[in-house]
């Protein structure tokens, strides 16, 4: 469904050198990519402001055109075939919207049926179905502006998949949703994925997003992958600590904690203990288990906010 | 691309509808302003005789052309002129994501049908001059043919202008010389003009072929440059030259757009 | 002082754009030539017309397209779109003015588009045609009616951006508004060319003193006691504007109470 190889994007960025002087410089957006996504794959596209992710997004599209290396989306050169790709593909600007800001959301879906093309019947279908699944009904006939980010968002998804795309590319649609909104968002994204084929490549901040949805997560930095693999491989590749958190019964004192383990904080009868990649967790519970009394204990896995904080700042996987 | 410029542009205008009577003051606003351009001359008349060589008469039929084929210029395409605004706010690039020429969609965007009162002013000034000058069908013909060369190439214009506005962005203010000047210079008889300045508007932004060249013709009267009477009709040939220069020009600053921040 | 901090503030805001002020200050220049080729043909039709002769005419041409910027003819006030948005519901309670915050923003915006729009189209008229260009007493006299002329620009563009307040889409309103003001201001053509009666009538207009009145005084037209007659025909729109503008920012604040934005 998408091939790079060898992508690469600059702008030349003037600036100032001297006191009038002006020299310009490039500055590499994206690196020499290369990836491929297959058809029905969900993949999260990660990286901090600036890697290079809506760079990337935007050469996917057909916005911009790479300055040197191959992008192959639905077959299609995007930026030299951008409106035939653009019938199979649907795209979400969390940002900003691609509805028309004074009109109903109606007569916005109306608008696209006829850019679209997509013939009335099918078109009548479809938008049934999607004014089911995301709850559209009580607001198609207000305009855009006076429509909620949540709203406007499920109409922004609803407009990206009227003419069912074969690829769906979100760039942050999540971003400023309140929980609820957020859910529905995510449930929805998975289902499409699930039950019509529909590729989805999607970039987020939210790592929540990730986790409900991506089984495959590539991170890029400095216009770098950094990463491609499973969410799993994800946590093997930059591990941290696990937290257990141990309730003690009456008003019994912590002991016999193993080398490595550390008591990171303490609030009554509860403490926390970070429990580091290379020892063990059970052996840690049968320890404390053995040396006091204990009323509960948990173990969280390490959070993959954690995780990826750490891939950003390029700390060393450790051996 | 025509349907799709109907189509959106009734949506547009149906939006517009919504607000009847803003339009109506925008639209009114409109014929305003466009009409004090008129008392303009009409003062101009109060003092002299004649203006560059023209009675009322021959003013009026050069002021209507000009207008009416810059009128639907702008209805056509004139939207076009806030593509820098549009690549600042980041829609350009959600113009890109349509499977429609991007032009068309600039062209249509907040659409609204105020444009056309811009015509109904011009109209009435060209038909006056017309009933006060003699003409025979042919010129009328001519006339006809005029007003279409004249709209063809505004809307080249439009396109340069915008095309300008890749590479300009926050100055894209300087476009507005060939277009919104453009109409300026040709409404009035361009014998005011200096020789140097005939020159340019002739032969490098060839804004003469709007009405100029082929009036001389019509209310016949002699070229102030002297060009050889074939000259006048080389409308369409300026005006086909005028649209490859500008579709080069936009297919060019496409490529090198760069879309805004995130 | 807060206010002048304001200014200033506008002031810097508005230097930030300096692309934007080319491509006008390109935009203005050309018109002035355009312009100028019409006064030309009817100044060489009769060479004193309204007591200027061809050079003041072409002078008129470039220095009112040099005042475009300052005096702001074409645009509004950004305070309008405030209203529109219910914003300006925050810069009412602030512990300030309205109108003086708003005025001072405006005179900072002023300032920078005349020393940044203000001398290419002077420069331009000067190297082609040799425009007038005033001496030191003459330049100073200019300025002080051109501060006049952007506070009655101000306080006409501050009435019609608190009308957003009672007039539900005042886009219309604006266009029209504006359409008059070029026309009534002399920029379409000088008002002195402007037949008997008409031309009284438009000449005690307050939209005389936005760029009739400064260009007359450029032009060394306003002398002595003829000088102060100016100013003070600046000065007394300039008082009865700001005042009505006063009246109306009690009424809107009164509005705002009632209806809660």
């Amino acid at each position: 469904m998408i091939q790079l190889s060898e992508v690469s994007k600059t702008f030349p960025v003037r600036q100032k050198t001297g006191r009038l002087r002006r020299g310009r410089t490039l500055v590499t957006a994206v690196d020499k990519i290369g990836f491929e996504v297959s058809p029905g794959e969900f993949v999260g596209y990660l990286g901090p402001n600036g890697a290079g992710k809506s760079t990337t997004i935007k050469m996917l599209t057909g916005i911009l055109s790479p300055s040197s290396g191959r992008v192959r989306v639905a077959g299609l050169d995007p930026s030299r075939r951008r409106t035939e790709l653009a019938l199979r593909l649907g795209v979400v600007f969390g940002q900003r919207t691609t509805l028309w800001w004074d009109l109903p959301l109606r007569d916005s879906f109306a608008l696209i049926r006829h850019l679209y093309k997509v013939d009335q019947r099918r078109f009548a279908a479809r938008l049934a179905e999607l004014t089911e699944l995301l709850d559209l009904g009580p607001f198609l006939g207000t305009p855009v502006r006076q429509l909620s980010l949540g709203q406007r968002m499920r109409g922004d998804l609803t407009a990206a998949l009227l003419h069912s795309p074969a690829l769906l590319v979100l760039d942050e649609p999540t971003i400023g949703l309140d929980v609820v909104s957020k859910a529905t968002v995510r449930e929805f994204l998975a289902r499409i994925n699930a039950e019509e084929g529909t590729t989805v490549l999607l970039t987020t901040h939210d790592l929540g997003d990730i986790e409900r949805l991506c089984r495959r997560v590539m991170v890029i930095d400095h216009g770098r992958v950094a990463f491609d693999g499973t969410l799993d491989e994800l946590r093997a590749t930059a591990p941290a600590d696990r937290t257990l958190i141990v309730d003690l019964a009456g008003d019994g004192v912590l002991a016999g904690l193993p080398d490595g383990v550390r008591l990171v904080r303490r609030e009554g009868p509860r403490s926390w203990l970070a429990v580091p990649p290379d020892v063990s967790a059970a052996s840690v519970v049968a320890d404390v288990a053995r040396a006091c009394d204990v009323a509960d204990i948990a173990l969280r896995e390490p959070d993959i906010e954690d995780v990826v904080t750490r891939l950003y700042r390029g700390s060393p996987a450790p051996a | 691309m025509v349907s799709t410029w109907l189509l959106l542009a009734r949506t547009w205008t149906r939006a517009a509808l919504q607000y009847p009577a803003t339009l109506a003051m925008l639209s009114a606003g409109v014929v305003i302003s466009t009409s004090l351009d008129l008392l303009t001359i009409v003062i101009v008349f109060l003092h002299v005789p004649r203006f560059g060589g023209f009675e009322p008469a021959g003013v009026m039929y050069l002021y209507g052309g000009a207008h009416i084929a810059f009128a639907l210029s702008n209805v056509l395409i004139g939207s076009a002129d806030r593509l820098g605004e549009h690549i600042r706010t980041g829609n350009f690039d959600t113009m890109l994501i349509r499977p429609v020429h991007p032009l068309v969609q600039l062209a249509t965007e907040d659409f609204s049908p105020r444009k056309v009162a811009r015509l109904v002013p011009s109209c009435l000034v060209l038909g006056w001059g017309i009933s006060r000058l003699d003409l025979s069908p042919g010129d009328l013909l001519l006339t006809a043919l005029m007003i279409v060369n004249g709209t063809v190439l505004f809307c080249a214009l439009w396109v340069l202008a915008a095309a300008a506005q890749f590479v300009l962005l926050d100055a894209a203010q300087a476009t507005h010389v060939i277009t919104w000047g453009g109409e300026f210079t040709v409404q009035y008889p361009m014998s005011l003009y200096a020789r140097e300045f005939l020159y340019a508007v002739t032969f490098v932004v060839p804004l003469a072929f709007v009405n100029w060249q082929p009036s001389l013709y019509v209310l016949g009267v002699p070229d102030p440059l002297g060009l050889p009477g074939f000259v006048r009709f080389l409308g369409p040939v300026a005006t086909a030259l005028l649209c490859l220069v500008a579709a080069a020009a936009w297919r060019t600053g496409l490529r090198h757009y760069r879309s805004t921040g995130s | 002082m807060v206010y002048a901090l304001v200014g200033w503030l506008s002031f810097r805001r508005h230097s930030a754009y300096l692309a934007a002020s080319i491509g006008a200050t390109v935009s203005n220049t050309f018109f002035g030539f355009l312009r100028a080729y019409i006064l030309i043909a009817v100044w060489k039709y009769k060479p004193d017309l309204g007591g200027y002769d061809v050079l003041d005419a072409i002078t008129f041409s470039f220095l009112t397209q040099a005042l475009i910027g300052p005096v702001q003819i074409f645009g509004g006030l950004d305070l309008a779109q405030r209203v529109r948005t219910g914003d300006v519901a925050i810069d009412l309670h602030r512990p300030a003015d309205l109108q003086a915050w708003w005025l001072a923003d405006d005179l900072g915006r002023a300032a920078h588009a005349f020393l940044s729009r203000g001398f290419a189209p002077l420069a331009a008229g000067w190297l082609v045609f040799g425009i007038v260009l005033p001496g030191p007493a003459q330049g100073a006299a200019f300025l002080l009616s051109l501060l006049l002329a952007v506070l009655v620009g101000f306080g006409m563009r501050y009435l019609v951006a608190l009308a957003v307040f009672w007039i539900h889409d005042a886009r219309g309103v604006e266009a029209i508004i504006r359409s008059c003001a070029l026309f009534l201001s002399g920029m379409l053509m000088p008002l002195v060319a402007f037949p008997g009666a008409v031309g009284a009538v438009v000449q005690a207009l307050p939209w005389a003193a936005l760029i009739q009145v400064p260009a007359d005084v450029y032009l060394g037209k306003r002398q002595g006691w003829d000088l102060l007659a100016a100013y003070a025909f600046q000065a007394g729109w300039a008082l009865a504007l700001l005042l009505l503008g006063r009246a109306l920012t009690r009424a809107a604040h009164r509005r705002l109470v009632i209806q809660g934005g």
